[in-house]
């Protein structure tokens, strides 16, 4: 019931933002109409497959992780521009294993999805307790970095062994 | 508030225009490198550094606030779209077999994670 109810409110917040209208009944009401039609199918969905997707993240621990995460892209950023600018054949890429600390599934694909932000590295393969990555200037730092970010992520997961 | 409109668009400029400069190096890099790994690298500048720099410049640059949140919504999908896409190019190069030039550890061949059964045609969402 809380679900339904946040959900209806997230509907409505974002088809507000969206549209911009507030001060003509007519749309509005059809905003209404459509927000309930979307809670009507999903509660038909749910009762299809009743599939969830929990969130088992530290909301503030997160939000700093991103930011952390928003400043390793930058600098990452600048030192594969300075490699294509360069003008150097990129000799040292290399594609090896990292193993994995966090248990959820959503801190897994939060750790391989910041892998593959930060440029210079690809998660190419995912597996229970190893990711495989492919860097672009491996050096030995690299696994070290890696293993800083694994620990920050499941730093942020609430069940952290699970 | 006159000031606060022209530092902000200062700092828009700023970000549009560093935004572009991570475009286009990331085109030269997916031009100059060897091979298809390699060029994955080049793209993903674009598709951080540059794509993060021109939404936030854009926000600056909008003119009311229902823009800006539009924009920053842009934003946050594509920050969580971008790495998957990359990923399912990589993941699709390996497991069809194409190998990078440079050094490959034991257990990471496309072959050896197939027979693993780790392979994403395999996994069941």
């Amino acid at each position: 019931m809380v679900r339904t109810l946040l959900g209806a409110l997230g509907l409505a917040a974002l088809w507000l933002l969206m549209s911009g209208l507030w001060d003509k009944p007519l749309i509005l009401i059809f905003g209404v109409i459509s927000i309930i039609l979307t809670m009507w199918i999903a509660k038909r969905m749910d009762d299809a497959d009743g599939e969830h997707l929990d969130i088992t993240l530290k909301p503030i621990g997160t939000l700093k992780y991103i930011l952390w995460l928003l400043v390793e892209i930058a600098k990452s950023n600048i030192a594969v521009s300075k490699l294509i600018l360069s003008g150097q054949e990129p000799e040292k890429q290399k594609l090896f294993m990292v193993p994995v600390s966090c248990k959820s599934e959503i801190g897994q694909v939060m750790f391989a999805n910041s892998i593959t932000l930060t440029p210079g590295t690809i998660t190419v393969e995912t597996e229970n307790d190893q990711f495989i990555v492919h860097a672009l200037d491996f050096s030995d730092d690299d696994m070290d970095a890696l293993a800083d970010m694994d620990a920050r992520v499941s730093a942020v997961e609430t069940k952290g062994v699970a | 508030m006159k000031d606060l409109g022209l530092i902000a668009d200062i700092l828009g400029w700023a970000f549009i225009v560093s935004g572009s400069v991570f475009m286009l190096i990331g085109a030269i890099g997916a031009l100059r490198f060897p091979d298809f790994w390699t060029r994955l690298h080049a793209v993903s500048v674009t598709d951080t550094g540059g794509v993060l720099l021109l939404t936030a410049g854009m926000v600056m640059q909008s003119p009311d606030w229902l823009i800006a949140v539009k924009l920053v919504f842009i934003g946050v999908f594509l920050f969580i779209t971008g790495p998957t896409a990359s990923h399912a190019v990589a993941n699709a190069a390996l497991v069809s077999g194409l190998m990078p030039k440079g050094e490959v550890m034991p257990g990471t061949t496309g072959k050896e994670a197939k027979a693993m059964g780790a392979t994403s045609e395999e996994k069941s969402f």
